[in-house]
């Protein structure tokens, strides 16, 4: 049985290994030929800079990309506390139907196709006469990056035993005590892993924003969407490049940060699946 | 007593659903109701059932399907195998983590690859096939979203697999079950709960796009997103944007129903 299962680890390892490579081919197919100074993405000519001086000395790119942060980190902060009180009012409910109904509403704009989100806040703003812009973008990732936040910090609520807010309470604390000493602490790995998701959620949207931005304010994907739109242009290969290092950056160091506290990464990353739109 | 201190803190997150869950539903149902001229009218709903809108509308089910068909047959052994390589947590990641390299990026990469220089005719025209329009076809379109949709169709899959009890499979192989009728009658069954989450986090997002056929299929597919995205922000034909928006919250509600009820436990 063990020699079967030996030819069968072969076919199995191509197998694997074929998945990875179409998986990373793309990616590395625009960072080789983001160093091209042949200017297409054919044709290798030589070894060449100029794009990632291109993209560095673009001062309407440099500013888009502090928007796209600002936005990221603001949003995820906001969405993060509301979804704080979110995972808390979810818990705290008692009738099992009330708690359902909640969730769902909670999971409705996960599974909610991103154009029909869009399309929805766009209204919502022009009706309640939010100029499209910041704001509006602002709010729409908050919105969005909520019902995550709630998903991830949910769980940690759960495991919680009852017990110990019992027990505090017993020992005089007062509701806010019980709140910041026990309650707290306890979900702040779920608050983190909510925090995060909400980040790389606003960092990759593009069809939520996409809608709801002005004319004058973009984020980092409305505005790679539009030069894509023109054609190949090289700047993007070094831009995504930069990306993918500063990607990668991000996930090393949240991976690392989570293997200390020795919580499988699995617990991180099935809500994704859950999730599943790529925005 | 309890319950009335607790209720203000709340407020954030009720406002949250009242104004960005449930107002943003009820907004595009409203709109449905109107033409171009802000008159109230059932006429959108009239247009959707004209051949046009329903070719359409089959033609993006058609499509969803291919690439929920296609990417669950790439992803069900690759999760399977994944689940027996050694390191499983850190490839897992691996495959997590193209999904964190902006969407468009990745379909832009594409229009480089499948382009008329590209490595693809490249490599056709090496083995005599001669250049091949390889974008700005449907299959393109499809190759580039099941690329896309591959890992989340894993991760739930791959979720599925690994909680599996190993020792049925292995019960199944001693009672003398061949491995296909293993997988048939027991891994498979076991795992559907995460063909299920894979299928519903590929289907309804494929219903929608719209980016990659903007820029992979040059507006050769039209899909139900592509339509919304065209009323909303170039026709600005909101009323009959909203009316495609409904059918496809409908199709969305109707599919999460079939397919096994709620997602009621995200966990638990």
């Amino acid at each position: 049985m063990r020699n079967k299962s030996k030819n069968k680890n072969g076919i199995a390892n191509i197998y694997l290994v074929l998945v990875f490579l179409v998986l990373y081919a793309p990616i590395f197919y625009l960072m080789y030929y983001s160093f091209n100074s042949g200017g297409t993405m054919h044709e290798f000519e030589g070894f060449t800079l100029d794009y990632y001086r291109e993209v560095v000395a673009d001062t309407r790119l440099m500013i888009i990309v502090i928007n796209t942060l600002v936005i990221a980190l603001l949003s995820s902060a906001i969405a993060t506390l509301i979804a704080i009180i979110g995972a808390l009012a979810i818990q705290h409910v008692r009738s099992r139907r009330a708690k359902n109904t909640l969730l769902s509403l909670n999971n409705v704009l996960i599974v909610s196709p991103d154009v029909i989100i869009g399309a929805s806040f766009l209204i919502l703003f022009t009706i309640v006469g939010i100029k499209l812009g910041f704001t509006s973008v602002l709010l729409s990732h908050v919105a969005f990056s909520i019902p995550i936040a709630v998903i991830m910090i949910l769980p940690h609520l759960q495991e919680m035993s009852l017990t110990l807010t019992d027990a505090a309470r017993d020992l005089g604390a007062t509701r806010r005590d019980v709140l910041t000493k026990v309650v707290l602490p306890i979900i702040k790995p779920g608050i983190f892993s909510g925090f995060f998701m909400a980040l790389t959620y606003s960092l990759d949207d593009f069809a939520v924003t996409f809608f709801v931005t002005g004319n004058g304010y973009s984020t980092l994907s409305v505005e790679i969407y539009s030069r894509a739109r023109q054609g190949v242009s090289l700047s993007i290969n070094a831009l995504s490049t930069l990306i993918f290092l500063f990607t990668i950056l991000l996930v090393v160091g949240y991976y690392y940060l989570n293997q200390r506290k020795s919580r499988p990464p699995m617990q991180i990353a099935e809500p994704v699946a859950e999730a599943g739109v790529p925005r | 007593m309890k319950s009335k201190g607790k209720s203000y803190y709340l407020i954030p997150y009720y406002l949250w659903i009242a104004l960005f869950v449930i107002a943003p539903v009820l907004l595009v149902v409203y709109y449905s109701l109107f033409d171009l001229d802000g008159k109230l009218t059932l006429d959108n709903y009239v247009n959707f059932f004209t051949p046009v809108y329903m070719r359409m509308m089959l033609n993006s089910f058609w499509y969803a399907f291919l690439i929920t068909l296609f990417s669950l047959l790439v992803a069900y052994p690759a999760a399977y195998l994944l689940t027996r390589t050694k390191h499983k947590q850190l490839w897992l990641l691996l495959i997590i983590l193209p999904t964190w390299i902006n969407l468009l990026l990745k379909t832009y990469a594409f229009i480089g690859i499948f382009g008329t220089f590209g490595p693809v005719n490249n490599f056709f025209d090496l083995v005599g096939l001669g250049e091949q329009q390889i974008l700005f076809t449907g299959f393109s379109f499809v190759f580039v979203s099941v690329y896309i949709f591959i890992p989340f169709m894993i991760l739930p899959i791959f979720s599925a697999l690994d909680e599996m009890n190993l020792s049925l499979v292995d019960a199944a192989r001693d009672l003398g079950a061949s491995g296909w009728t293993t997988f048939r009658r027991v891994v498979f069954p076991l795992t559907i709960s995460g063909v299920r989450s894979g299928v519903m986090a590929v289907f309804i997002p494929a219903l929608s796009l719209f980016m990659i056929t903007r820029l992979i299929a040059g507006n050769r597919v039209i899909t139900l997103g592509t339509a919304i995205e065209q009323h909303f922000l170039v026709t600005q034909d909101w009323g009959m944007g909203s009316t495609v928006a409904v059918f496809l919250i409908a199709i969305m509600a109707l599919f999460m129903i079939l397919t096994g009820s709620s997602r009621k436990g995200v966990r638990g």
